[in-house]
């Protein structure tokens, strides 16, 4: 029991940074009605400007810098780029920020090399909190709850209780009558892309110290974040929060856990043979732990296309 | 003070607008009629910079073609589109304050005024707009539209699918705001109100303008009726 709260505990820590990817997305989706698939590629600039602004003057400062050099990237992007290519409709969109996911990648390649870097947690927070059965809980995944708990609260009180958050839920659905209003949409596409980018970018800084941060981290997460709005439902960001922790408790806990399907059926009393330790049979959970997340977006494709909360199909 | 030369506009190849004149003064109640698919949606549209358009729109002296809708808004134009856009997550009186600009109160009007015309509204003031009936709907986005407080408004057929009842409450309000000094743009298929409270009338078909005159002009033009309008 103590143990499955600590596997819970590691899926919702990596189940919220999950959703600050995923809700960005989502909120860009809703808007502008494209997929980012370069989405990924801020959390991993996130990551790599907050090493290297951390070797210079510590990880503090990285915390507030990088979120902010990536936001105001993706704002730049958004208005010189994206607008541009809007105009030649979803499809041409689409590719650039395929194309703009393969050229952050190269780029970060170029920069920094293939290799992982020694972005590593800050000293002040590498310590077990506490232990509970056995179990220690990092002060630095605490930080991370809590970090991400609270800009993901702030950004709900924005949207919920403010003039410019009135306007960004009324330009979800009707942003040609916003802008009759007298609002000036295009700035504010502007900026909901540019703190979308930039809550990305801060997933980037305390993640990439807590798990990786190399080159094939952008694609990796990306693809993740693409199941976890396709099971929520594209466009929803209900859908998006449940499936982010969805996704993170199942991935956390299915890699530490050492059943196979032979265990299962062995304890209702069927044994076999042990022989072939290779077949499919033995695979323990963990060993199938990556594929899981394809599987549960293929099944909720095949029987709920729009996902858990959509409203609109896949 | 509005004043349309030559307006023409596509949508891909289709020439949807071929030409249009128009003239607006102050305090003028003007109606665009005309057959489904006429084109004046299209023709208010471009006008406040939702569709490319050639030609000139020339208001209170200045050219708002190439303008963007938000900025043509700054310049004392409204719009109540056709199906109304509430914001239907957010609640009247959100809807309402969103009309304003820059979050400056109207001088001709206020949101408790508003509430005094639509006592409806004010009784739904915190609720969602979403769930609002078609007349409340109707009376919603024209209040949304007047808290930015235009000197000009455009409304594409306000009367569309509503009962009589309500229908008078329209025409109601847009008289108030013809007192008020608004010029009001009416787009209607029917002539229910139009006739009545318009001082000038333009007839529109396949996106030219094939009648413009007074009301008694048309009632005295036939012809014009049974070939231009729904009967
Ligand atoms: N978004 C659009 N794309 C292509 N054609 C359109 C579009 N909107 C309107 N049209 C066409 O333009 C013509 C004029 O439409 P509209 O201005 O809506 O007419 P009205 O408001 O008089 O009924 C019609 O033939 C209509 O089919
Ligand atoms: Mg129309």
């Amino acid at each position: 029991m103590d143990t499955a709260f600590f596997f819970l505990f590691n899926g919702i820590v990596y189940g919220l940074l999950l959703f600050m990817l995923s809700s960005g997305l989502t909120l860009i989706f809703s808007m502008m009605g494209v997929l980012n698939f370069a989405h990924a590629s801020f959390y991993m600039l996130g990551a790599y400007f907050a090493y290297q602004i951390s070797t210079h003057i510590g990880f503090w400062p990285a915390l507030i810098f990088a979120p902010l050099i990536v936001g105001c990237l993706g704002a730049v992007i958004e208005r010189y780029g994206l607008r541009t290519v809007h105009r030649h409709g979803h499809v041409a969109e689409l590719l650039f920020t395929f194309g703009l996911a393969l050229l952050i990648e190269e780029i970060v390649i170029l920069i920094w090399g293939r290799n992982p870097m020694p972005y590593s947690v800050p000293s002040e927070l590498d310590f077990a909190l506490f232990e509970i059965a056995g179990n220690s809980y990092s002060a630095y995944k605490i930080f991370m709850m809590l970090v991400s708990i609270s800009m993901l609260l702030f950004l709900y009180g924005i949207i919920a209780r403010t003039r410019i958050g009135m306007i960004i839920q009324a330009a979800l659905t009707h942003p040609e009558t916003v802008d009759t209003l007298g609002h000036n949409v295009s700035r504010v596409f502007m900026l909901v892309f540019g703190v979308g980018t930039g809550l990305a970018g801060l997933a980037g800084v305390i993640g990439g110290n807590a798990f990786v941060t190399e080159p094939g981290m952008a694609r990796a997460l990306g693809t993740i974040v693409f199941v976890v709005i396709i099971v929520g439902g594209l466009g929803s960001l209900t859908g998006a929060f449940v499936a982010s922790l969805l996704l993170g408790v199942i991935q956390t806990t299915a890699v530490a856990v050492d059943v196979s399907l032979a265990d299962l059926v062995a304890t209702v009393g069927i044994t076999t043979s042990a022989a072939d330790a290779n077949d499919l049979m033995h695979k323990t959970l963990s060993q199938v732990a990556p594929i899981l997340p394809y599987l549960f977006m293929v099944l909720m494709l095949i029987s709920r296309p729009r996902g858990l909360f959509g409203t609109r199909d896949a | 003070m509005l004043q349309v030369r030559d307006l023409n506009a596509y949508y891909g190849k289709s020439h949807v607008l071929a030409g249009i004149d128009l003239d607006v003064a102050p305090g003028q109640i003007v109606s665009l009629m005309g057959r489904n698919g006429a084109g004046r949606s299209t023709a208010i549209k471009a006008i406040m910079g939702l569709v490319t358009a050639t030609g000139s729109v020339r208001f209170a002296g200045a050219e708002l073609i190439g303008l963007k809708p938000h900025q043509i808004a700054h310049r004392g134009i409204g719009y109540v589109p056709e199906h109304r856009d509430i914001f239907p997550s957010l609640t009247v009186r959100q809807n309402l304050k969103l009309g304003l600009k820059g979050g400056r109160p109207a001088r001709r009007w206020s949101i408790d005024e508003l509430f005094e015309l639509f006592p409806a509204l004010e009784a739904r003031a915190d609720t969602a707009a979403g769930v609002l009936s078609g007349g409340e709907q109707q009376m919603l986005a024209m209040g949304r539209t007047l808290m930015g407080d235009p000197d000009l408004i455009m409304v594409d057929e306000p009367t569309e699918g509503l009962a009589p009842l309500i229908v008078t409450r329209v025409k109601d309000l847009l008289l108030e705001m013809a007192k008020r000094g608004i010029a009001v743009v009416l787009c209607e298929q029917k002539l229910t109100i139009a006739l009545e409270i318009s001082q000038r009338l333009y007839v529109v078909g396949h996106g030219r303008i094939v009648f413009a005159g007074t009301p008694a002009g048309l009632e005295a033009d036939p012809s014009i009726r049974r070939e231009w309008m729904e009967v």
